[in-house]
């Protein structure tokens, strides 16, 4: 459990956080590591002994448009990272989620939050992930040790690809300081095509249809019941023209509606920020779960669930993520969600659950022993005595 | 053949080669293991022909099995393993060595699934890079990672490498193309990395995987993804009178929003040796010659050669061309893809160099470069993947003259020395292997060093796999993992107060 009373450090600079990762050590207190808490109630519940606050190192150091490239400190805000970056008509290309919603939150996160989580939203499918766009970082390891790895360039394949095994292992790793990363020019518009009522099945073909096509599908979500929806982006006469193609390839699957602009980026926010699930005051209790599974087995996935349980749920990146919503109850279903991915290839991660359930049920996909066993060895090669976020992915990883 | 340190040769395996070669065709009967010299021969060199050595013996696995038994029975003997693929590194990283098994991996050559449906194709790693564009071709599909050696190099050897190619700027390099691995590790046990969905859980280990060289694991298995062809393609030949002109130019295109599918760049030395190759009809009397290509919707396509066009003569272009058909836009590129060659041809060697700049330092390191040509007395041609900033300086020389082998060496050495020194990297998408193993040090400091190091030992904890490359210097894995205590007690520092 969290201890409120805990001691904080909130270091401003590079070097104090050397200076607190070498107290944490020495004493072997174990440490929480957080930026703005946005997603501080993700992930398995630790016991540590004191708090690495990054919200001090901010500031963007870097900004070249010209070049594609920013760089800036891992406890800058997204909200102002993302201001600098629309007044140069450049964004994320992979749409980092905004979660505030789903935890009832004000913070949308900060730069280091967003590395280490490693979620990335619809655009997924067409621009690659988090993973894809950290160029460089530099960190304190569990050995309060500063180094870096990577670079400000493109194109870099000297040494060791660390910024990756860095983006998404949840500060178990090291504390990242400051992080350069890949930026992208905003599409200059976007409009959406929605199939009507199609069953999850016909939904995955046609989504399938959609990004096998040569119109460059940006984003295909499916709410069941409701909408299939295939975004295009781009240059205003380019998005005209594929969308008249797309509407030719999938006017077999039965009526179809376009969004414009507006509508579109309304629509997308929603399926990026996971506001079409248990977000009221009735359902806010409800379990939340992201699987990510081989798109075209989407729909047989949920159906095996389906078949088991009372679910909420949709699907993003063309099938081949799906947000769920069961009740808090039974390891919020994990036992029937596990096996049905188990059957399909994926994982599934428990996004959204109470302290208590959380605390008995692992969070992240169980691993196979030889993986677990190589997981625990690269934890210990960066963090020998377990300081950094001890068990917030995995419990065997905790020393 | 130029000096290189190799790691010290453990004498146990030397004395023991004759059983380790009886026992290795034990786990691989019949003509799977090679130990003649003159078979070995084929093997002593990948494509960075200046080293060559001959290795212990050569092994030629055709299942994950015997893959699996090979590297045990290496671990459990302390011997040495050198995975290659199709041998095309340019950087030596499957160069052998004397006491090492080289394992070839060129029999997995078999593509296992074509998924349309979740554009995705899963082939064994032998399977060359363009033969997994041939194989969905017919449906319309590509894999995007186009290296210049697509004909010959394998897909595991484009995993190790973390290969790139003229179309990395928007297609990305191997790693965003990789979905899932199989992948042996010394210990003999076999690892499922990912699949066919989006980000394999815990740890990214496809993307730790991808680029490490072989020094991590053996890849018997991948599976990539496959994307649409682009409706049409158009290209944009536009010449310059200065290198300054070409790279504002590509900046503002950039600026603009737009993200060409490929921009390459070429100096007047790299241009007139391809035009008097291939006659692509290439300008002679310019100092920068610019090839922009454009892929998409052709609504799309050709609203953008117009723009980038515009912007080609804003900034000053002495000649602006765009391809009205298929056969002139690959005729542009013919030149360019010819340029190794042409250059080959005008010279009895070359060196190729494989830095990485951000994009405005080029003039700073064109004009350093030609410096340094006059300084060595050597001339360099320059051809430059301008949209991502990945330079291939060619450095002419004569192999038979004594010691230009050596002064073009030090030569790359100061190129790429000054590619880190305006804040980039020593390497683009060629590998660090041999070639660029002493330079680490410049770009990376001792703690960083160790911390990639110590990502090997959690792999490979007796440095079996491919040692010798990538790293200065063999490190010792228990030396490494210890943490710096005096006293049998880490100091134990004051709480900070800050």
């Amino acid at each position: 459990m969290v201890d409120k009373n805990k001691t904080t450090f909130k270091p401003a600079n590079e070097a104090q956080v050397v200076e607190a990762v070498q107290w944490a050590l020495s004493s072997e207190t174990a440490m929480d590591l957080s930026g703005s808490g946005s997603k501080r109630d993700i992930g398995n519940l630790m016991e540590t002994g004191c708090g690495l606050d990054f919200s001090d190192l901010t500031g963007i150091s870097l900004y070249e448009p010209e070049e594609l490239v920013m760089a800036a400190g891992a406890g800058s805000l997204l909200g102002d990272i993302e201001k600098e970056l629309t007044s140069k008509g450049q964004a994320f290309a992979f749409e980092p989620p905004n979660f505030s919603h789903l935890f009832g939150l004000e913070t949308q996160g900060t730069l280091g939050g967003m590395v280490a989580s490693g979620f990335a939203g619809p655009r997924r499918i067409q621009a690659g992930g988090v993973r894809d766009h950290v160029l460089g970082v530099r960190a304190v390891s569990g050995r309060a040790e500063v180094f870096k790895t990577g670079g400000r360039v493109m194109k870099n394949v000297t040494g060791y690809d660390l910024p990756k095994i860095l983006t998404g292992s949840w500060g178990t790793l090291a504390a990242m300081t400051q992080i350069t990363f890949k930026v992208l020019p905003k599409p200059e518009t976007e409009a959406t095509l929605a199939l009507i009522g199609l069953d999850d099945e016909t939904a995955m073909k046609a989504m399938s249809a959609g990004l096998g096509a040569p119109v460059d599908v940006s984003a295909a979500a499916h709410v069941p019941g409701t909408r299939t929806l295939l975004r295009l982006e781009g240059l205003v006469p380019s998005v005209s023209a594929r969308m008249e193609s797309l509407k030719t390839l999938l006017a077999p699957f039965g009526e179809i509606d376009v969004l414009g602009r507006d509508m579109s980026l309304d629509v997308w926010s929603k399926v990026r920020d996971v506001r079409l699930l248990g977000t009221d005051d009735k359902t806010r209790e409800n379990a939340i779960w992201r699987l990510s599974v081989p798109p075209a087995q989407g729909a047989k996935v949920l159906a095996e669930i389906k078949a088991a349980i009372n679910v909420n749920a949709f699907f993003d990146w063309g099938g081949g993520l799906i947000w769920l919503e069961v009740l808090n109850e039974d390891n919020a279903c994990a036992a029937t969600i596990r096996s049905a991915v188990a059957t399909s290839g994926g994982h599934a991660t428990l996004i959204r659950a109470t302290e208590a359930l959380r605390a008995g049920s692992a969070v992240f996909q169980p691993q196979s022993t030889v993986l677990t066993l190589l997981s625990e060895r690269l934890k210990g090669s960066f963090d020998p005595k377990g300081i950094l976020n001890p068990g917030r992915m995995y419990e065997q990883v905790k020393r | 053949m130029s000096q290189l340190k190799l790691p010290d040769v453990n004498p146990l395996t030397m004395d023991n080669r004759d059983r380790i070669i009886t026992d290795l065709k034990k786990i691989c009967p019949g003509e799977a293991v090679i130990s003649h010299d003159r078979e070995m021969a084929a093997f002593e060199s990948d494509g960075l022909t200046a080293y060559k050595q001959m290795p212990l013996v050569v092994v030629l696995p055709e299942n994950v099995d015997q893959v699996s038994r090979i590297l045990k029975y290496c671990h459990d003997n302390d011997v040495r393993v050198v995975p290659r693929g199709a041998g095309t590194s340019l950087s030596g990283g499957a160069l052998p060595l004397q006491d090492g098994v080289l394992l070839g991996m060129g029999k997995f050559n078999k593509i296992l699934d074509i998924d349309y449906d979740n554009r995705c194709v899963v082939a064994e790693p032998g399977v060359t890079n363009l033969g997994i564009s041939h194989a969905v071709d017919d449906h319309g599909f590509y894999y995007a990672p186009d290296p210049s050696s697509q004909i010959a190099c394998s897909i595991g050897g484009n995993i190790a490498e973390n290969s790139g190619g003229v179309h990395s700027l928007k297609y990305g390099l191997t790693t965003n193309n990789v979905l899932g691995l199989e992948v042996v590790l010394i210990t003999g046990e076999v690892v499922e990395i990912g699949g066919k969905h989006m980000e394999a859980e815990g740890y990214d280990l496809l993307g730790l995987m991808t680029g490490s060289e072989g020094l991590l694991g053996v890849v018997t298995k991948v599976t990539v993804r496959i994307l649409r062809k682009p409706e049409t393609a158009r290209a944009l030949l536009v010449g310059f009178s200065s290198s300054e002109n070409a790279g504002q130019c590509v900046a503002d295109v950039i600026s603009s929003g737009i993200i060409a599918a490929g921009m390459e760049m070429m100096d007047k030395y790299a241009i007139h040796a391809a035009e008097d190759f291939v006659h692509a009809g290439y300008p002679l009397d310019v100092e920068a010659l610019l090839i922009v290509e454009l892929d998409g919707p052709e609504v799309e396509v050709d609203y953008l050669i117009e723009k980038v066009s515009a912007i080609a003569k804003a900034n000053k272009a002495v000649s602006v061309v765009a391809s009205t058909s298929e056969e002139e836009r690959l005729n542009f590129w013919a030149g360019r893809k010819a340029a190794f060659p042409a250059v080959g041809r005008i010279s009895p060697d070359y060196y190729c160099m494989d830095g990485t700049i951000p994009r405005h330092q080029l003039p700073k390191v064109l004009s350093r470069m030609a410096e340094m040509s006059r300084h060595y007395d050597l001339r360099v041609a320059n051809v430059f993947h301008a949209g991502d900033g990945n330079m291939h300086p060619l450095i002419l020389y004569d192999a038979n003259v004594p010691g230009q082998l050596e002064k073009t060496e030090e030569f790359g050495a100061e190129i790429l020395k000054l590619c880190v020194e305006v804040g980039g990297v020593l390497t683009g998408e060629h590998g660090v292997g041999v070639e660029k193993r002493d330079l680490m040090p410049v770009m990376f400091s001792e703690v960083d060093l160790e911390h990639q190091q110590r990502v090997k030992c959690a792999f490979d904890a007796k440095g079996l796999l491919n040692p010798g490359k990538v790293f200065p210097q063999l490190y010792n894995c228990a030396e490494m993992g210890r943490m710096h205590i005096s006293g049998g007690k880490l100091p134990f520092p004051d709480i900070p107060r800050f």
